[in-house]
């Protein structure tokens, strides 16, 4: 009788802890399936780069970004370097930082396989520029469906596989166009008028370089998160990838409208 | 020579009453039956020779690399089972892309023959797996210290550093000429070693019993800025011809003495 008891009391026990410890595991489970937690994407970014711009001109490509990260509205990092090159090819820039660094980190690492296992010692084979902006679209197009995205947006510049300047454009969600001119951020909505202006087939260096500068300087005038200390990039047909060292670009403040800003207004321009 | 192993040869997990491991003994038998490779440490580099025979008439002359890039600076040249090789080869790249990853600078020599070690070793503890019948032959440059350094990694996992090294059917002779050399007191340029291997794999071949072979060259130096490639193939031109020019008149030395006698 009592023994039959204690069996029927130890059964139920083990019964009890058999289905905790089962519902355990399934709870495991499900918060390790196919969706990222909320605890494991992007949601915001944090340190943010603004604006990269770029454009062909007659013989190259070049791009132009400023050295800032911001920290939401604080101007924390002033020589942050924002366009990177990746063997014969530039990548640039804006957006969360560290998913900037993790996407030239990747290039780096396809580059390097690229070299070592190409076909022959003899040959080493990278990949152009256009070839480099298709795997990034891959890449950040993935991440988008995912609901975990690398919060960027990318210029990509160099060559095509024939040799002609190549410029192309990627999104976080992974969206793409190439085009002579392209910009990110406050960039498309001010500096591509500037650039659709003034661009020919023909433009020569120095007239690319004196264009961006000037489109630059407009987004330090109007671009809250910009600043005026520059890098200017270029990669030009005889295979020539270079990246200026950053220079500051001299700014004018005595306009009308800023030495008097309520000049006509009564009081002191609020509501 | 070697004793039968009856019974005791089945499986990398069985040693054999005298200590040995017979599996991993028939895998470095896989490397001596295969194609001679030589590795010489130079004061201003590594430079890394694979001698391939051509076994087929229709083969497409520079397919089947042997010596392939692994890290931005080291190279692997291989001997043996090429499928073997090829996939320590593979585990290399990984380690080294691993490394890069991780630490952010280029996987040091030493650290990269460590693993491969350890890879080809993990091979011989397992009943259900070979060991590779490859030995691998790693160049390289350490960007801290700032020095060259060679390693071989054998079937059973053995790695060493070394002036120079040999492994495939011509090893003991190659080994012996090598010695002659005498690197660790003397040690040469790249363009000398170049020279010398070339030497070495022509005295070693021998024209009625094997087969035309294509010789294969790879270096890291100063002069390539520590980035593993190809000698440049009117180098290897140019090594090969003072080769033959070397071997002919030691030849004609040796006619010379016979005559004297």
């Amino acid at each position: 009788g009592k023994s039959i008891q204690k069996r029927l009391a130890s059964c139920v026990v083990s019964i009890i802890i058999a289905s905790l410890l089962f519902f355990l595991i399934l709870i495991m489970a499900l918060s390790l399936s196919a969706n990222a937690s909320s605890k494991e994407r992007t949601t915001r970014p944090i340190v943010t780069g603004t604006s990269v711009l770029g454009i062909k001109y007659d013989g190259g490509v070049m791009l132009a970004a400023d050295t800032l990260c911001s920290y939401g509205s604080m101007a924390k990092y002033k020589d942050a370097r924002r366009i990177h090159a990746i063997r014969k090819t530039l990548v640039g820039g804006g957006g969360e930082y560290s998913d900037f660094q993790s996407v030239v980190q990747l290039l780096e690492a396809e580059a390097l396989e690229d070299e070592c296992t190409s076909a022959s010692l003899y040959d080493t084979h990278s990949n152009n520029a256009k070839e480099t902006w298709n795997y990034l679209r891959a890449v950040m197009y993935n991440r988008r469906n995912k609901m975990n995205p690398l919060w960027n947006d990318l210029v990509v510049a160099g060559m095509d596989a024939e040799g002609a300047p190549f410029l192309g454009w990627v999104d976080k969600i992974g969206t793409t166009f190439e085009d002579n001119l392209v910009a990110t951020g406050f960039g498309s909505y001010l500096a591509i008028p500037l650039l659709r202006e003034k661009y020919r087939p023909d433009l020569q260096e120095g007239e690319a370089r004196a264009l961006l500068e000037d489109c630059m300087r407009v987004l330090f005038y109007r671009d809250c998160r910009a600043l005026n200390r520059i890098q200017i990039a270029k990669v030009d047909q005889e295979g020539d990838v270079l990246i200026s060292e950053p220079y500051e670009l001299d700014t004018q403040w005595d306009s009308a409208s800023f030495v008097t800003p309520v000049a006509d207004l009564e009081g002191d321009g609020g509501w | 020579m070697a004793s039968s192993g009856s019974g005791y040869d089945l499986s990398s997990s069985t040693f054999s009453p005298d200590g040995r491991i017979f599996q991993v003994e028939y895998a470095s038998k896989a490397v001596e039956n295969s194609g001679t490779a030589i590795g010489i440490l130079c004061k201003d580099g590594v430079v890394l020779g694979v001698n391939k025979p051509l076994l087929h008439k229709m083969l497409v002359p520079g397919s089947s690399q042997r010596i392939h890039t692994v890290s931005a600076s080291s190279g692997v040249a291989m001997t043996g089972f090429i499928p073997d090789g090829r996939q320590v080869v593979n585990r290399a790249r990984e380690e080294a892309a691993n490394y890069k990853e991780t630490y952010g600078s280029t996987i040091p020599p030493k650290i990269l023959g460590d693993r491969m070690a350890t890879y080809v070793h993990y091979f011989t503890l397992h009943g259900s797996l070979r060991p590779f019948g490859a030995s691998c032959l790693v160049g390289g440059y350490d960007e801290v210290t700032q020095t060259p350094e060679l390693y071989m990694v054998e079937p059973s996992g053995t790695t060493y550093s070394y002036y120079a090294c040999a492994a495939g059917k011509g090893r003991q002779p190659a080994k012996t000429e090598l010695e002659k050399l005498d690197l660790s007191k003397t040690p040469i340029t790249c363009e000398e070693a170049v020279k010398q291997i070339c030497r070495i794999i022509y005295m070693l071949h021998d024209e009625s019993k094997d087969k035309p072979f294509e010789l294969e060259l790879s270096w890291l130096s100063e002069a390539t800025q520590w980035k593993h490639k190809g000698v440049p193939k009117d180098v290897i031109a140019s090594s090969v011809e003072w080769a033959k020019a070397q071997l002919e008149e030691e030849e004609d030395d040796d006619e010379e003495d016979g005559m004297e006698e």
